[in-house]
C-alpha cells in the first residue's frame, strides 16, 4: 500500500516536507516515494500529505493506479476547455 | 501611531490624488526612520529603483495555496514574472549566487526570497539561506514575500534575522471573492477549497500584518488587480491594510495569457489597461502611498529592476568564480555612498532650483497633460537606444509637473516548444506598448522605427540623450507648447470627436 509520484512532478518539495513517513525523496527526474516506507498517511490523516498538497494534477496514484487529483480538480479548469485552448494555440 | 501621521500628512498637502509631485515626494512624508530603510531600497523608492539593484534567489519551490493567476508547471527563462524560474537553488548555493552578484554589480543592495512557491511554505530552506546571509553578507539587506498562510508562526522566526520588510500579497478582504481567487489552501492537513479556505487565508493575511507591523517591520502589500473579480474591492483592501500599518500599497495588473497555462490564462479572463490600472491606484492613492515603478520580477531576477541578468550568474558560472566577500563589501560601501550622495545633491537641486514648472508663465494652467515614453537603462538617465528597450518609462508632463506613472514591457512572449515563434516583430510590439504616448525619448533610434512611430502619431525624439529623464521630459513639453502642438493635437482631438 503506498501512492507513486509519475513523471508529472514539478520537483516542488511540498510533499516532502509534509510526509509524516520520510518516504519522499529526491529523485532524477522527480521526487520518489519509498514504497516500503508509505503508509497512504493511514493512522496518521484523513488523507495522504503529499497529495493534500501536490499543486500538479495527476501526479501521484494511489495504490490501484488511479490519480489521487484528476484533471481539472486542482486548477478548476475543465479538462476540455484546456484541450480546447492548447489546440488554439498550437495551431496560431 | 505614525501611520496616523503619514495620512495627515498626505492630506494636509492638499492632492486629492497622487498627482502633485513624484512618488519620491509622497515617500517623503513618511517618518526618518523609514525613510533611512527604503531610500537605497529600489522596490520601495522610485528614485532608488534608477540606481540601486535586486536579486532574488529561487529557495523556495514548495506552496501551499493555489492562485488562479499561478501555473506552478512553468519554467522559462524566457519570461519574466512572478511564479517563474530557470533552476530552484539549496540555501548553499544561494548564498554563493547572491555574494557573486553583491561583488560583481556593487550596487545590488537587496537580496529578497520571493518563490516560486511561497517562502514561508519553504521556512528551513527560507531561514537558512537568510541566517547564512545575514552572517556572511551583513551589508544586504533582506526581504521576504508572502502569500500570508503561515505568515503568523514565521513573525518571530522573520524578526530573528534582521529582515526588515516584508511584503504581503492580498488581493481581498472578502471570502466571496477570495474563492474566485484561490480555489485552495492547504491547512492543517487538509486541502480546503472555496469560500472556507479563502476565509482561512484572509483571517491569516490580517492577522500577520498586524503582527509585523506591531513589531515594527517595514510590510508592504501586494494586489493583483483582476477586472470583475477584485478592483472595485481593492480600493477596501487598500483602506483596511492602511489601517492596519502598511506603509505601501502595490497595485499590479493580473498578467494572464492563455499560453500561460493559468486558470484566468486558459479561461480567458482579461488583464486591466492600462488607463484602468492608473485610475485604481489614483483612487487608492487618497488612503495610502502607492508604488506604481514595480516589476512583477521572475523569483529569480537579478539586477535593476526591469532588467535580468540571471544569465551571467548560472550556477555553473558562479562556481568558476572566485568571490573576496571582505574586499567586496569595502567596494560597495564606497559606491553606495557615492550614489546615495548624487541623489541627495539631485534633492538639494530640485528644492532649490524648482524643476515643477508649476510657477512657469510659459505654461498656461489648462494645457492638457502628455504622456512620454522613456528608455533607460538605469541612473535616471535617457540612455538606451530605442531598439533595445525592453521596456518604457511612462512619464505624464502637466502644468502641475512631470511624474512618474507606469512602465510598459515591451512584449516578449514565450509560449515555449513548438509553439514558439515570431509571432510580430519587436518593433509592433515597442510600438504598442507605447499606446497614449505622444513621444518616445530614446538616446539614438533607427530609420525605419522612426517612420513607423511617426505614422503611428508618436514623435520619436533622440535630442536629449545622456539627460536627466523628468527634466527631459519637462523641456520637450514646454518644446510642444511654444511651438502649438498640444493645440493642434486638441484641435484635431475634437475634429475626430
Amino acid at each position: 500500500m503506498a501512492v507513486e509520484i509519475v513523471d508529472l512532478c514539478v520537483n516542488c518539495w511540498a510533499c516532502v516536507d509534509v510526509c509524516p513517513s520520510d518516504a519522499i525523496s529526491e529523485g532524477k527526474p522527480h521526487m520518489l516515494v519509498n514504497a516500503k516506507k508509505c503508509t497512504e498517511c493511514e493512522g496518521d490523516y484523513a488523507d495522504p500529505q503529499c497529495a493534500s498538497i501536490c499543486p500538479i494534477e495527476s501526479a501521484i496514484l494511489d495504490a490501484s493506479g488511479l490519480a489521487i487529483n484528476p484533471p481539472g480538480s486542482l486548477t478548476g479548469i475543465p479538462p476540455e476547455r484546456l484541450q480546447h485552448t492548447m489546440n488554439e494555440i498550437q495551431a496560431r | 501611531m505614525e501611520l496616523e501621521v503619514i495620512g495627515q500628512a498626505n492630506e494636509a498637502s492638499g492632492c486629492s490624488s497622487s498627482g502633485c509631485g513624484s512618488t519620491d515626494d509622497q515617500l517623503s512624508h513618511l517618518p526618518q526612520q523609514i525613510l533611512d530603510k527604503v531610500q537605497n531600497h529600489p522596490c520601495y523608492s522610485e528614485e532608488a529603483h534608477h540606481y540601486f539593484a535586486r536579486m532574488h534567489v529561487a529557495v523556495a519551490p514548495a506552496c501551499n495555496i493555489q492562485c488562479h493567476y499561478c501555473n506552478r508547471k512553468y519554467d522559462c527563462s524566457n519570461e519574466s514574472r512572478p511564479g517563474v524560474v530557470s533552476e530552484v537553488l539549496t540555501p548553499d548555493q544561494a548564498v554563493k549566487k547572491v555574494k557573486a552578484v553583491a561583488a560583481n554589480i556593487p550596487q545590488m543592495t537587496v537580496l529578497g526570497i520571493a518563490g516560486p512557491g511561497d517562502p514561508l511554505a519553504n521556512p528551513e530552506r527560507t531561514f537558512d539561506t537568510f541566517r547564512m546571509l545575514s552572517e556572511q553578507a551583513p551589508d544586504i539587506k533582506l526581504c521576504v514575500s508572502t502569500n500570508g498562510l503561515s505568515l503568523p508562526e514565521s513573525v518571530e522566526e522573520l524578526s530573528k534575522h534582521n529582515i526588515d520588510h516584508v511584503t504581503i500579497t492580498i488581493n481581498c478582504v472578502d471570502p466571496e471573492i477570495g474563492a474566485k481567487i484561490y480555489p485552495w489552501i492547504y491547512w492543517n492537513n487538509r486541502r480546503i477549497r472555496g469560500v472556507k479556505g479563502a476565509k482561512i487565508l484572509i483571517e491569516q493575511q490580517q492577522k500577520g500584518l498586524q503582527m509585523l507591523t506591531d513589531r515594527g517591520i517595514l510590510v508592504k502589500v501586494n494586489s493583483v488587480m483582476i477586472p470583475g473579480v477584485n478592483d472595485q474591492h481593492l480600493k477596501e483592501v487598500s483602506r483596511i491594510v492602511k489601517a492596519k500599518g502598511a506603509f505601501l500599497h502595490n497595485v499590479m495588473p493580473l498578467i494572464a495569457e492563455a499560453e500561460h497555462g493559468t486558470f484566468y490564462g486558459i479561461m480567458g479572463q482579461r488583464s486591466p489597461e492600462p488607463e484602468e490600472l492608473q485610475k485604481l491606484q489614483e483612487d487608492c492613492s487618497g488612503d495610502m502611498n502607492m508604488m506604481r515603478h514595480c516589476r512583477q520580477c521572475r523569483a529569480d531576477a537579478v539586477g535593476l529592476l526591469g532588467e535580468d541578468r540571471g544569465e551571467e550568474f548560472t550556477l555553473d558560472k558562479i562556481e568558476e568564480m572566485d568571490i573576496d566577500y571582505e574586499a567586496a563589501m569595502v567596494k560597495r560601501a564606497i559606491i553606495h555612498d557615492g550614489i546615495l550622495e548624487e541623489l541627495n545633491e539631485k534633492h538639494q537641486q530640485k528644492s532649490s532650483s524648482m524643476s515643477v514648472p508649476s510657477n512657469d508663465p510659459l505654461i498656461p494652467a489648462n494645457t492638457r497633460p502628455v504622456l512620454m515614453a522613456v528608455a533607460t537603462a538605469g541612473g535616471g538617465i535617457i540612455n538606451q537606444h530605442f531598439g533595445h528597450a525592453t521596456e518604457f518609462l511612462v512619464y505624464e508632463a502637466s502644468p502641475k509637473g512631470v511624474r512618474f506613472i507606469s512602465h510598459r514591457k515591451v512584449d516578449q512572449y514565450c509560449i515555449g516548444n513548438d509553439t514558439c515563434g515570431e509571432k510580430e516583430s519587436a518593433l509592433d510590439g515597442s510600438i504598442r506598448a507605447l499606446k497614449n504616448c505622444e513621444v518616445v525619448l530614446c538616446s539614438k533610434i533607427g530609420f525605419e522605427p522612426w517612420g513607423m512611430l511617426e505614422e503611428a502619431g508618436i514623435q520619436p525624439n533622440g535630442e536629449h540623450a545622456m539627460e536627466a529623464i523628468e527634466e527631459a521630459v519637462l523641456a520637450v513639453y514646454q518644446e510642444l507648447i511654444e511651438t502649438g502642438k498640444i493645440h493642434e493635437s486638441n484641435a484635431e482631438l475634437k475634429a475626430q470627436a
